[in-house]
């Protein structure tokens, strides 16, 4: 029987429906859906897909445990090298790691590789999670700093080689961009808990509301713990620095979705915290989170949604598929768009943006072709609410109270490959050390640092 | 969580708490704040650290109830516990022997004045402290400035306590007689740092101030609490608290603190309810 050439397809919320609501848009394979995709894997020998899996998972062998309807074969299989497959089910960037290699992908529509995780890790927490055997002690002691994808990844895979690990946590509650960043529609909240419970499950610690590098320093942590992982994220807004940055309904990306997504303004007055959206809102950049916010402004009721972007829809940076989702729900796109100027009213709210209109010349340095202003092009947009959705920088305060740690000129912590800094005993990695990149890029980082961590506690402790 | 091991009412709706929290008490220092969060539905707010006490590991915050969440807070008693409690926040002050210092404290001001001006007094200074308040009975820990200060003057807006004034009325008057002020701190409402900042500003006296914007993660991230410093995008909870005054832009600040209201008066108004 010929291998079909598309991928089963997968249901989701109707876009008219699920504006009005912050449900998850895409629902899942069925059964008899993943069984079905699963038989689409050619199970190459050489496994292309694994190699563009940032933390080798070994897929085919997984994809065809699901053809043999041994769903929990295939999670315990997941989750011997990923212990989030429900966030990475439904983050990663599969079109440009393993389903990018998919031999299928030659001929048609790779395998849906980033679903049938998805389905596997879902059908799992709907059983029940399986408390995972803890490793025999070492009797070693690490920290890890940060409880966002790189720090939970290094902390499960320390805990499940036998140290004693503790992650310290800023805010509230454990999660770091996957709590704060990542809106619910995208991904639960409820099957992030999951997967934190499933992490605590292997006895990993995780102490809320200690700001290290404040509440404690590296070095205060080095007198309790044999070493210390730093994986605090690039949670830093970059802003554009145009007149009206500081006028009243101007967020920066994070403001804005952490009011939403970490403390819940969408169901103000239930919650406590209040957001202002208004009628028009404009997100600035077209990056994932630049979606996510435009998105997010239409359930919150903003009748017009704008993405601009002073490049083009080719070189947004944007996953293909936000931008589609986004595009459904009616965002309005913007592109070769260049903000300028923010004018508010007489009582410092924003009314009104300048922009500049744009054409793309020769490649620059990035290799994208660069945008120019086309003269006389100036026209104003009536806006309420602008988010600047424009990068992320690290953030400084561990660098700044760390003395002897090295520092980029970006701001990063320097590391080796493995995580190794400057100091002794001291590894980074995710946003950190390399500065804002995906979700899945920290977690490998996050695995090559406990490798890392286990080899020098073996060697020097 | 963190425990409520001390309650006591400084003036109406001025409320004084000591909080359990030996990690925070061990590193606080003066001018710095801490971020609480009452419960599961509350949101992060910031106060400044009003005192401390590393042996017993508590810190006291001292609010004044204008909001739904310092309502709730000052609606809990000794015993009760506070869900999220995390800092020490922002930089501290900064401490050294200047010579003579002014400390202005205005309203609720005073609650994070204390613990500088004493840690001036400590360092030698000669501290002339200025206090004020509406009212006499809004008037806050005036014994306890006393004890820090080598001169303590006292206004409110309607007389019924020292002079009938504001707090910049003394500060002109001890620069119209020739004082020597080495620096100035000043906390209180943004209307009254204006104020001092702009009294100051012709003689060339230093003066630092505290900000207190509308923040959520105190730790960077959201730059919610962005002000203009210099003309240049300054975080309070990080760069901050305090600023160098005469760099300050207060306007913004002003309009900045403005952003929710209207939603802060529907939350207070659906407290209002839930407590009848």
């Amino acid at each position: 029987m010929p291998v079909k050439r598309e991928k089963q397809p997968m249901r989701e919320q109707d876009p008219t429906e699920r504006i009005k609501n912050f449900r998850e848009v895409p629902l899942g394979y069925t059964k008899e859906q993943a069984i079905e995709e699963a038989k689409r894997c050619l199970q190459c020998k050489d496994m292309p897909c694994m190699k563009g899996c940032p933390v080798g998972i070994e897929i085919p062998i997984f994809i065809e445990c699901i053809k043999e309807g041994n769903f929990e074969k295939a999670i315990e299989k997941i989750k011997e090298k990923n212990a989030l497959p429900a966030v990475t089910g439904r983050v990663c960037p599969y079109e440009g790691q393993c389903e990018g290699l998919c031999t299928l992908g030659k001929i048609g529509e790779p395998v849906a590789i980033g679903r049938l995780e998805r389905f596997v890790a879902d059908l799992e927490r709907e059983k029940g999670i399986k408390t995972p055997k803890k490793a025999k002690s070492t009797g070693k002691k690490v920290a890890v700093v940060g409880s966002g994808p790189a720090g939970l990844t290094c902390a499960s895979d320390l805990a499940k080689m036998g140290h004693e690990v503790v992650v310290f946590e800023a805010l509230h509650e454990p999660g770091g961009v996957l709590l704060y960043g990542i809106p619910e529609f995208r991904l639960p909240k409820k099957i992030l808990h999951n997967e934190i419970e499933y992490i605590k499950k292997l006895g990993v610690q995780i102490r809320e509301d200690v700001v290290i590098g404040k509440t404690l320093t590296i070095k205060d942590l080095l007198e309790e713990f044999d070493a210390v992982f730093i994986g605090t994220g690039a949670g830093l807004p970059v802003w554009m620095g145009i007149p009206g940055e500081n006028l009243n309904g101007v967020y920066s990306a994070n403001e804005f979705l952490t009011r939403v997504n970490l403390m819940k303004a969408y169901k103000f007055p239930e919650y406590d915290t209040p957001i202002e959206i208004g009628e028009r809102v404009a997100t600035i950049g077209a990056g994932n989170v630049a979606m996510d916010c435009a998105r997010t402004a239409l359930r919150l009721g903003a009748k017009k949604s704008y993405i601009i972007y002073r490049r083009s829809r080719e070189e947004a940076p944007a996953r293909a598929e936000e931008i589609n989702h986004a595009g459904e729900e009616g965002v309005i796109f913007k592109f070769l768009t260049l903000p300028t100027k923010y004018i508010g009213d007489d009582q410092g709210h924003l009314r009104k943006m300048e922009c500049l209109e744009m054409e793309l010349t020769e490649k620059d340095e990035s290799g994208r072709r660069r945008p120019v202003a086309i003269e006389g092009s100036e026209f104003t947009l009536d806006i309420d609410t602008v988010i600047v959705a424009i990068g992320q920088k690290p953030n400084p305060l561990i660098p700044k109270t760390t003395e002897g740690l090295e520092i980029t000129k970006w701001g990063t912590i320097k590391t080796d490959e493995s995580g190794r800094t400057s100091m002794k005993g001291i590894f980074a990695g995710g946003d950190i050390a390399t500065g804002a990149a995906t979700v899945i890029l920290a977690m490998g980082a996050g695995k090559r640092a406990a490798e890392s961590i286990d080899n020098y506690l073996r060697e020097n402790v | 969580m963190y425990e409520i091991v001390k309650k006591r009412e400084l003036a109406p709706d001025v409320k004084l708490f000591e909080v359990s929290a030996p990690l925070v008490a061990r590193k606080a220092e003066p001018g710095q704040f801490v971020i609480l969060r009452l419960d599961e539905k509350g949101e992060r707010i910031p106060l400044t650290i009003a005192d401390f006490n590393r042996k017993k590991g508590t810190i006291t915050i001292i609010f004044q109830e204008v909001g739904k969440t310092t309502m709730q807070l000052g609606n809990m008693d000794k015993g009760d516990k506070i869900l999220n409690f995390v800092g020490p926040l922002g930089c501290p002050s900064e401490i050294k022997n200047y010579g003579t210092v002014v400390c202005i404290g205005g309203g609720i001001g005073v609650a994070p004045l204390y613990p500088i001006a004493r840690a001036l007094k400590d360092a030698d200074n000669k501290v002339i402290s200025i206090i004020g308040a509406r009212n006499k009975n809004l008037l806050i820990l005036e014994k306890e400035m006393r004890k820090v200060s080598d001169e303590l003057y006292i206004t409110t807006d309607d007389g019924s306590k020292g002079k009938k004034g504001f707090v910049s009325d003394i500060l002109k008057k001890l620069i119209d007689e020739s004082r020597k002020i080495d620096r100035v701190f000043a906390i209180g409402p943004v209307i009254m740092m204006k104020v001092v900042a702009d009294v100051t500003k012709p003689y060339g006296i230093k003066t630092i101030v505290s900000l207190n914007p509308i923040m959520i993660d105190g730790t960077g991230m959201c730059g919610g609490c962005r002000v203009l410093v210099d003309n240049e995008i300054k975080f309070a909870c990080v760069d901050g608290p305090e600023f160098d005054a005469h760099l300050v832009d207060f306007d913004t600040l002003m309009g900045r603190n403005r952003r929710f209201l209207k939603k802060e008066e529907i939350s207070v108004k659906e407290y209002g309810k839930k407590c009848q």
